[in-house]
């Protein structure tokens, strides 16, 4: 047992004539236009999926993603490279066994549904159960499971053309989940539909994957659909793999200018994380230290508040610089008394986008924290609007929030505290 | 004037032009051997046409003309409502008045059994050619010269090889009537939806279950156009064949001509029309849901359907805790 669900190695896919001459030019390095009479559609592609990932093939028109996909469950056949789903190849195999693997293995959704338009939705959504030779009885039960899972319970009974876009969707998309493959191809699955009930196939695709942990391949020319939607994501450009990434990575290392230019107009603030622009903070004082160590921390950093967090860095508050220096006059041995709780941490796979307004309401820089309350690193807010601009080492030099006190007068306290300790 | 071109000890003469190409001899020659060759199977091909013929025009003629009329009227209110009825039942009142019903009957007889050998022909073929690059390459440039050839030339070689009676007149009339057949059910089939056809076989379909549950039904409005032309050319060519004593409405059709009866021959040319429109209504309603018959037909399947929900959600209450409510249609 591997975690591989589906591998592409050195796929080639040319169109027209010479097609295996054409393939050695370009394992020879010949540019695609240097080809007479042959277009080559897909060009050494090669990639893993793993299992339970949203692999996202993302290009513009013309880029071969169409196609390639298409190899994948060989309705393209491929001009060379091979192409293995779980253990079996689906290159080089006989017709029949290649219905088998399409049957019982990978499944598709197609860009406009693709539905029979004689059949009722309960029928369409059978379809892959019927060709694999289920019973009747049997498979309408479980296509009925399947109906209502995508949310189409009460129009079992009814033809495509009755069902607006995104039902339709909704049952090409059962149609693919009933035949109960490890593997789905989506083909510009959700391009067709209007952007309200695209971002809500969207989220349902996302939901249903949390459930079922397919393994997705899907295909789009929308970027913030790839980012959205992927775990990792192949860029297309002419036939060629440019980059294979997280949506992250793609974002913040774009691997040339193409995929640069392309990701410019991403709206960073939906797939950077908060994870993926913080940045240590400056200084951490343990909840048990007193409030001396926690004046001297500030004092050196030179800032006006600091969170407080247990030995293990789980957060419990942050305090100020004024209420600490008012223990150290006071000569309290606790910072418990000058602990605010409502330090307004985010969880560190909170996007950009959700960041602002605990960004505004909070008093310092916005804390970060991991599943387990552990803080892992701040957000201020010149780094976030830095992140945003696509640029977030500008933020390096970031200026404090707060004007902390001038460091003359936190001096003089901490002299004359010590004095004091010290006479006392 | 004379064109030479002198080359030495040659001349060789260009104008009058000095080539003759014998087609006529050689297509000639071919049926001759076709007749010589296969003359038995002819014989048998006649006997067949013929027998089918005379038990349809048995069919036909034997019930009393009021019979017909009356089924037909009950068939046209069922196909398309009581307006063609009524049409349709004035239209055979009309051929029975001039007196031409028995042609009538003769000439509905030979479309029909030359239309349907041109449809068991056409379909296959249209589908093949659907199919198949190189067929339809093939099909294509047999249907134009089908097509185009003038429909008299035809009668020419059937006469030959099927001599004088209602077979070289079939014969004549379904290869006139087939091109267009074979072309629409090949337009058809090639102008199903692709992503469709990529559906069947995403999911593993065999071709043959993609061509008759994805193919064939999304080609059949075309399909239907094709069968409804071979049956209007078919008239058309009938008439035509009562040249070669095919009999029906083109037999008093000929007469006319050659006695330069104009009473006679308008009596039968409209008889020919009002058939034409009869038929041609009839076969285009086929699946447009038009109707008495279409009527019925759609109120059993949405009490069907209905039946079928009903049971579908009375499943889905013992095994689902909530049905979620359906969405409205955008």
């Amino acid at each position: 047992m591997n975690d591989i669900a589906l591998k592409a190695e050195g796929l080639y896919k040319v169109f027209g004539r010479n097609a295996n001459d054409a393939v050695r030019k370009l394992r020879e390095g010949a540019s695609r236009d240097e080809l007479d009479g042959a277009t080559a559609a897909v060009i050494d592609a090669s990639f893993d999926v793993k299992k339970g990932e949203i692999f996202v093939v993302m290009g513009l028109s013309g880029s071969g993603k169409s196609t390639l996909i298409r190899m994948l469950n060989g309705l393209h056949p491929q001009t060379a490279g091979t192409v293995t789903i779980g253990d079996d190849s689906i290159t080089g195999v006989t017709p029949t066994k290649l219905r088998d693997i399409r049957r019982h293995k990978i499944s598709m959704v197609f860009q406009h549904f693709a539905l029979l338009p004689h059949r009722t939705v309960i029928d369409n959504v059978a379809y892959g159960l019927e060709i694999q030779g289920m019973s009747k009885a049997e498979r309408l039960e479980r296509a009925l499971k399947v109906t209502t899972i995508v949310g189409l319970s009460g129009w079992e009974e009814k033809y495509p053309s009755e069902l607006s876009g995104g039902m339709q969707q909704r049952v090409g998309l059962a149609r693919a989940l009933a035949a109960d493959t490890e593997v789905l191809l989506m083909d510009e699955a959700f391009s067709a539909l209007d952007p309200l009930i695209r971002r809500e196939m969207q989220d349902q695709l996302l939901e249903l994957q949390a459930e079922l942990g397919k393994t997705i391949v899907f295909i789009t020319h929308d970027l913030n659909e790839a980012m959205y939607l992927g775990d990792r994501i192949a860029v297309m450009r002419d036939g060629r793999i440019v980059q294979i990434g997280s949506p992250e990575d793609v974002l913040t290392n774009p691997a040339n200018d193409y995929v640069e230019q392309f990701v410019q107009d991403v709206d960073r603030a939906k797939v950077l994380t908060a994870e993926s622009v913080m940045r240590k903070p400056r200084a951490v004082v343990h909840e048990n230290s007193g409030p001396h160590a926690a004046l001297t921390a500030m004092r050196e950093n030179e800032i006006s508040a600091l969170y407080v967090t247990k030995r293990d860095r789980t957060i419990v508050g942050w305090v100020r610089d004024r209420d600490v220096m008012a223990l150290v006059r006071k000569g309290e041995k606790s910072l418990a008394s000058a602990i605010q709780t409502d330090h307004g941490a985010v969880s560190k796979d909170t996007s950009l986008a959700d960041l602002f307004i605990p960004s505004l309401e909070a008093a310092l820089a916005l804390a970060v924290t991991d599943d387990k309350d552990r803080l892992v690193g701040v957000v201020p807010r010149v780094t976030l609007l830095a992140a945003l601009g696509g640029e977030p080492e500008a933020a390096a030099s970031a200026e404090p929030v707060v004007e902390p006190l001038p460091t003359e007068v936190v001096d003089k306290v901490l002299d004359a505290a010590t004095t004091k300790g010290a006479q006392s | 004037m004379n064109i030479d071109i002198n080359l030495g000890d040659t001349t060789v003469h260009l104008w009058p032009w000095p080539i003759e190409i014998p087609v006529g001899d050689w297509i000639k020659a071919f049926f001759d051997w076709l007749e010589a060759s296969f003359g038995a199977f002819f014989e048998v091909l006649r006997d067949i046409l013929k027998g089918m013929f005379d038990g349809l025009d048995w069919l036909f003629t034997t019930p009393a003309a009021g019979v017909i009329i009356l089924l037909v009227g009950v068939g046209a209110l069922l196909a398309r409502g009581w307006t063609f009825a009524l049409g349709t039942v004035l239209g055979l009142v009309f051929i029975i008045s001039v007196g031409q019903w028995d042609n009538a009957m003769d000439t509905v007889a030979l479309v029909i059994v030359a239309a349907l050998l041109a449809v068991l022909i056409a379909i296959p073929l249209g589908i093949w050619a659907a199919r198949n690059d190189t067929v339809s390459a093939v099909v294509k440039p047999i249907m134009d010269f089908l097509q185009t050839l003038p429909a008299f030339v035809y009668l020419v070689p059937a006469l030959a090889l099927f001599r004088v009676g209602v077979a070289p007149g079939i014969i004549a009339t379904m290869l006139f009537a087939i091109a267009p057949g074979v072309r629409l059910t090949e337009l058809g089939i090639r102008g199903v939806d692709k992503e469709v056809v990529e559906a069947g076989e995403a999911f593993g379909a065999t071709p043959g279950r993609i061509l008759r549950q994805i193919q064939i039904p999304l080609a059949m409005p075309s399909i239907m156009a094709g069968i409804n032309q071979i049956i209007m050319l078919s008239l058309s060519m009938v008439v035509i064949a009562g040249l070669v004593g095919a009999g029906g409405l083109g037999g008093d059709v000929s007469a006319a001509i050659q006695r330069l009866d104009v009473g006679l021959g308008f009596e039968a040319g409209l008889s020919v029309v009002v058939l034409a429109i009869i038929l041609d209504r009839f076969t285009a309603a086929f699946g447009k849901g038009m109707g008495l018959w279409s009527r019925i037909a759609k109120a059993r399947k949405t009490k069907r359907e209905e039946a079928e929900q009903a049971r579908i959600d009375a499943l889905e209450l013992d095994t689902e805790a909530t049905p979620r409510t359906p969405e409205p249609v955008a």
